[in-house]
């Protein structure tokens, strides 16, 4: 599905560079690595849990690649790791949500220009079109980006986003990635109307509908999008269909809702080997390529791992300092007798 | 003695809801006599004028100003960009404001009717409540959540709640009710300028109420919209009231004053965060309490009250605190709202067990 029309203007840029399909390579590669070490770690009892993304790399680092983080808001949920590493966010900070240390990350979320990892499914949806609300309030030209899941389109504060985005023509792109599944349920016991897609239709809305293990077809799409909700024509969905190849979160047993021979035939093609085919076709890239991207996100991997070793937890007071800006006298009692209580003094 | 309150409070509140003489808890200095509607109206007026972030929107408060035209004229003199309507969902209004406040706006969004803020709890609790905390303080929510509360007016089902303990539970809110045209004029003006989220609990009762607003000073002594405030000076009891509740004390300590009781009445103003040390001045004061709310009984800001007061007041207590509310049924329709609401005996009741509570 296609009915976003082509913009008239070139915002939106030409296509890809050999340069810029390696830097997507190398990303895919850092990405699937500290994916797959992040359910190592939390194995050997580094971290408590995680939620993984494997064979979700093209849908995460295509769309992340295409935000402008001068002037651009993402607004993730809990599996946008790849989104997170694309767009440059510290991933200490980031996997610091996983090891436990502080809801939402330690990572700035208004300089690095990614919202605090969220955990209510759809939560942040709707504050993505107030912020983008917010841009055309104060005329820039920033485009929110918003994740969420298949399962996660079902709430009903789905739909009162894409309604408000429509009506207010601000400028969102709602990215679903449809990885197949939410937790055990699959797409067709969650999405009635045969997809995401078919609902902007609804709020008359553009939508795509792209194969999110493409790299570069998520890339195109993504640029499409935010080029049409930056010129000032409202928002666009884009529903990129990508499969969940491994648990819904370390604590998940998918042998209970699939079997290994559906997940191979669902999973479809790994997004890793075949823009890795693609280069190699293209003579863009060779063997020695490769195995450079493979030890930068080994090397990279271990870097993000000694600083999450290192985060201790995070000082008590903090408990009692964040909650508001101007504190009250009922918690700063409450902080003066944990102090003195735990001998925190 | 008390039993005489008892006898004359009977009789004098056979007309329970005609509470129209309590127009008396503006101060005394020299201001503009109007509604708390236009005092609330004035109030988004100036905010708009002072703050060009702040930005008011929600179900009908553009052209139409609202159902209860707090937001009158707003719209025509401040622009659609300031005011404007959204479509109609609860969450979608409050959802919107975390993504306005993250772009450096103070949303005023306004909820029709408290029955209707169920619907965006999640938005309230779980995001605005919680968005400065999970961000570490780097993205504030500046959220001025104004929604029309509390009953006493014969509304269908779900235009009348008393939600203040819910929210007052929820960290990372704070919650704020005004009593008379002047409180409500500047408690708006003050909880539109703070950085964290305030629900601002307006008694919809009172709207059409009025009183003097003197726009240029806050108290008799200049002090500040941020605690609680006697409304009446007293030495035998102190009445702990907010909202629509206040002017109902202040009409109860009247009566009883024709009794010779002496009663104080405490308007609470903040609901949270509470004022314990103006309650705990005026209860070493009195020795005696009574807390009145509409809420239901059962985990009620009642409840709070009285602990606090318990902890700082139990060597000087007299009785214990007694506690005057609405029941732990769903709100009742008209015909049953001032079965429901405390009304004037139900408030000498209470004054009346307390005064006669022997130590056992
Ligand atoms: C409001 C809410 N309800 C339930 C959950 C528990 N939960 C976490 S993830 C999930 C499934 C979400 O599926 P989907 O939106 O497709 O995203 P995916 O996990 O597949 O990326 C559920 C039910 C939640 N986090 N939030």
């Amino acid at each position: 599905m296609d009915t976003l029309p082509l913009a008239a203007t070139g915002d939106d840029a030409g296509p890809l560079t050999s340069a810029q399909l390696r830097e997507l390579y190398s990303l895919m590669v850092a990405v699937r690595h500290l994916d797959t070490s992040a359910i190592a770690w939390q194995r050997q009892g580094i971290i408590p849990g995680y939620a993984p993304e494997l064979g979700q790399e093209a849908a995460q680092v295509g769309s992340g690649y295409a935000v402008d983080t001068t002037r651009d808001f993402v607004f993730p949920t809990y599996r946008e790791m790849g989104v997170a590493r694309t767009m440059g966010v510290d991933m200490v900070g980031y996997m610091s949500t996983h090891k436990a240390t502080w809801h939402g990350g330690l990572y700035d979320p208004v300089e690095s220009r990614l919202a605090p990892i969220q955990a209510v499914v759809a939560g942040s949806v709707l504050h993505a079109v107030g912020w983008a609300h917010g841009q055309t309030l104060d005329q820039k030209d920033g485009v929110a980006l918003t994740y969420f899941g298949d399962g996660a389109s079902s709430q009903g504060d789905v739909h009162e986003a894409m309604n408000f985005a429509a009506v207010m023509k601000a400028p969102v792109v709602f990215f679903v990635q449809n990885n197949g599944w939410a937790i055990s349920v699959p797409t067709d016991r969650q999405v009635a109307g045969g997809s995401v897609a078919a609902r902007a239709a609804g709020y008359g809305m553009p939508a795509l509908q792209i194969d999110g293990n493409d790299v570069v077809a998520v890339v195109e799409a993504t640029r499409r999008a935010f080029a049409h909700a930056r010129s000032g024509n409202g928002p666009v969905l884009i529903e990129a269909m990508t499969y969940r190849r491994g648990p819904h979160s370390t604590s998940d047993d998918p042998g209970r809702y699939r079997s290994l021979d559906e997940e191979r035939d669902g999973a479809g093609e790994d997004p890793l080997e075949r823009l890795r085919q693609r280069l190699l076709a293209d003579g863009m890239a060779d063997e020695a390529f490769f195995a450079d991207a493979l030890a930068a996100a080994k090397a990279e991997e271990e870097q993000i791992r000694t600083g999450i070793q290192a985060l201790g937890p995070r000082p008590g007071a903090e408990m009692f300092d964040l909650v508001f800006q101007e504190t009250t006298p009922a918690l700063q009692a409450q902080a003066a007798n944990w102090r003195e209580e735990s001998e925190h003094v | 003695m008390s039993n005489s309150i008892l006898a004359s409070g009977t009789a004098a509140s056979t007309d329970a809801a005609g509470d129209n003489t309590a127009e008396n808890t503006a101060p005394a200095s020299a201001g503009t006599v109007m509604s708390m509607q236009q005092a609330l109206n004035r109030a988004l007026d100036e905010v708009l004028a002072e703050n060009p972030k702040a930005v008011i929107f929600g179900e009908d408060c553009g052209r139409l100003g609202g159902v209860f035209r707090i937001t009158d004229g707003l719209q025509a003199k401040h622009g659609a960009q300031r005011v404007f309507d959204t479509p109609l969902a609860e969450s979608g209004i409050l959802g919107m404001s975390v993504g306005l406040a993250m772009a450096g706006f103070h949303p005023i969004p306004e909820v029709q009717f408290d029955g209707f803020a169920y619907p965006a709890i999640n938005q309230i609790v779980c995001q605005i409540a919680r968005m400065n905390y999970r961000s570490r303080g780097t993205l504030p929510m500046p959220i001025t959540l104004r929604v029309p509360s509390f009953g006493g007016i014969r509304a269908p089902e779900h235009h009348g709640e008393s939600l203040e303990a819910l929210f007052a539970h929820v960290p990372g809110l704070k919650v704020v009710s005004p009593s008379n045209p002047h409180e409500a004029y500047h408690l708006l003006k003050y909880a539109a300028t703070r950085p964290d989220p305030v629900i601002f609990m307006e008694p919809k009762s009172r709207y059409w109420q009025k009183g003097e607003v003197d726009p240029t000073r806050h108290d008799a002594d200049g002090g500040s919209p941020a605690g609680a405030k006697v409304m009446r000076e007293g030495r035998h009891l102190t009445l702990v009231a907010w909202g629509a509740m206040v002017a109902r004390c202040l009409q109860v300590a009247e009566l009883a004053a024709e009794d010779g009781i002496d009663i104080e009445v405490l308007d609470l103003r903040w609901l949270k965060p509470i004022d314990a040390a103006a309650l705990a001045a005026s209860v070493r004061k009195t020795r005696r309490a009574v807390v009145v709310h509409e809420a239901p009984l059962t985990s009620g800001l009642g409840a709070e009250v009285a602990q606090l007061i318990t902890q700082s007041c139990f060597d000087t207590l007299r009785a214990p605190v007694e506690r005057v509310t609405g029941f732990d049924v769903p709100y009742p329709s008209g015909d049953l709202e001032d079965e429901y609401i405390p009304n004037i005996d139900r408030i000498l009741f209470g004054i009346q067990r307390v005064l006669e509570y022997k130590r056992g």
